[in-house]
């Protein structure tokens, strides 16, 4: 364990759940502009931010809105001329959101949006699952998943840096599993204001570009003393070169994820994995467990108890699914014999979305191991020890020779 | 990112763009005619000058120079609201490419 360069003793403790969490997160971050549209899971991330704004502590524009249609497009906005922006969702209302999720991306907007990930309806449910944030994994978000409200916290802020970082330059979600987190009280430490304040470099400043009918550099920003205009047509002309620098962004996002997570252990101590991906016990492992959010924590534990036991197992939690960090993953799992892919989401006609992605990282490694889905979790099911067991127990068949019939399988559904 | 426009090839490539979907020209440089199938053309022996095209032309296309109505090409889209909404049918739509 590193020394922090803010003791504990000086970093504040304080009994939250995730939403709260994500509350005074974005309340030291020093954020212009929030807008939101109330929804369980998410609700108290908004409500408590609200009371901030109702009480003075923040100076923040809270904009309340008839629909995350509109939270969404007012934060477009507020990104667009210049100000730190923030908004939060769950479920249907980040279904609401999908066609400005890609505006957003595209305008090269550095919004921080909080996920509180539940199930989509129907039936409507409004427990736990991660078919709300696959439904925009392809809207040119980075996607960052968390395991604790610590971490909730911890991530939030990094998500600011991560966004306005100028050669990333995105909107980033940050997925927090509802209930299991959002409404789920832990002890967490958060830095002193001014600590957070220095590690965002202040107020948001806006990146730079060379306009030519400007002829000079500009800040990104709707600024009437230069303007410039976001996001007028192109036809096939131009759009197709537009979505390049998209994809080249993303692509940087992944050492930045990395940089700015480190610069925020050294201050605080807290580390998960390198910031993108988060192994426990994978060196050796001939089985490996793949999980995304707060199930890791669960299977983590029976891994440790079955490494007691002389399993060689272990467990690489994805904490960014978008850009999914393909080489790293290849790197970690290409000397496993078997790999459990949890999902917490299915693709209908399809398996679940992390297996996909899984599956095209070891695409090419000589003797991969073999892979099986698990679907689980779905509308907030519960995922026990004795669940992950029984799934350790199929993979350790397969371990030992049995052939994988049944690639996609469903963990804790009844038949 | 981008680079001044003395520089760069046309059309340009991705990496001479400005950061975020902002166009590089102004709109003005964007010329829309080409999108045209049928050329609004005025008849000044029938023109009265009641500027009832100028009003109802939804892209600013036609203009007035203080003596005559005249069609800028340049974005004129051909939509033929004007030649409709004329009074005294001084405005014919002719197809573009055509001979007639």
């Amino acid at each position: 364990m590193m020394v922090p360069k803010i003791p504990l003793e000086k970093q504040v403790k304080k009994a939250v759940n995730g939403d709260e969490a994500v509350a005074y997160a974005v309340k030291q971050s020093l954020v212009d502009v929030v807008s939101a549209y109330p929804i369980t899971p998410q609700t108290i991330i908004v409500e408590k931010f609200s009371e901030f704004v109702a009480n003075g502590e923040v100076y923040t524009e809270f904009v309340p809105v008839e629909s995350e249609h509109s939270a969404m497009s007012t934060v477009v906005g507020a990104a667009a001329a210049g100000a730190r922006a923030f908004t939060a969702t769950a479920s249907q209302g980040l279904a609401l959101m999908w066609e400005i999720l890609h505006i957003a991306s595209s305008l090269r907007l550095p919004i921080v949006l909080a996920v509180a990930n539940r199930a989509l309806s129907a039936p409507i449910n409004i427990h736990c699952d991660h078919s709300d944030a696959m439904g925009m994994r392809d809207a040119g978000w980075v996607q960052l998943f968390v395991e604790n409200t610590q971490e909730a916290y911890d991530t939030t802020i990094q998500a600011f840096r991560i966004a306005e970082h100028p050669e990333v330059h995105l909107p980033v979600a940050v997925n927090l599993d509802g209930f299991i987190l959002s409404h789920t009280l832990e002890d967490i430490r958060m830095l002193p204001d001014e600590e957070v304040h220095k590690f965002l470099g202040g107020h948001r400043k806006v990146a730079k570009t060379y306009v030519d009918y400007l002829g000079k550099e500009v800040e990104i920003k709707l600024d009437p003393q230069n303007p410039i205009s976001f996001g007028p047509l192109d036809l096939y002309d131009y759009y197709f070169e537009h979505k390049i620098p998209q994809v080249k962004a993303m692509e940087k996002a992944k050492d930045v994820v990395r940089e700015i997570h480190d610069e925020w252990a050294e201050l605080t101590g807290r580390r998960y994995g390198d910031g993108v991906l988060d192994p426990y016990e994978v060196e050796d492992a001939d089985i490996i467990i793949t999980v995304l959010g707060s199930t890791s924590g669960t299977v983590r534990n029976v891994v440790r108890q079955l490494r007691k036991e002389g399993v060689k197992i272990g467990v690489l939690r994805i904490r960014m699914f978008r850009p999914f960090p393909f080489d790293e993953v290849r790197e970690a799992l290409k000397g496993a014999k078997v790999v459990g892919v949890m999902d917490r989401a299915v693709s209908f006609g399809s398996f679940g979305p992390s297996y996909l992605e899984i599956n095209t990282a070891l695409y090419g490694v000589k003797n991969p191991p073999k892979l099986v889905n698990y679907v689980y979790g779905l509308g907030g099911r519960d995922t026990p020890p004795q669940l992950v067991r029984k799934m350790i127990d199929e993979l350790r068949k397969v371990e030992e020779g049995e052939e994988v019939k049944k690639k996609l399988r469903f963990l804790g559904v009844r038949e | 990112m981008s680079k001044p426009r003395s520089e760069v090839k046309e059309p340009r490539g991705w990496k001479d763009l400005p950061t975020s979907a902002l166009p590089y020209r102004l709109s003005t440089e964007y010329l829309t005619g080409g999108w045209r199938a049928l050329r609004p053309v005025i008849n000044y022996e029938k023109c009265v000058k009641c500027m009832l095209c100028w009003l109802y032309c939804p892209d600013f296309a036609i203009t007035w120079d203080g003596e005559d109505v005249h069609v800028n090409y340049d974005y004129c889209k051909g939509c033929g609201i004007c030649a409709y909404e004329c009074p005294t049918k001084a405005i014919d739509m002719v197809p573009e490419g055509g001979e007639k």
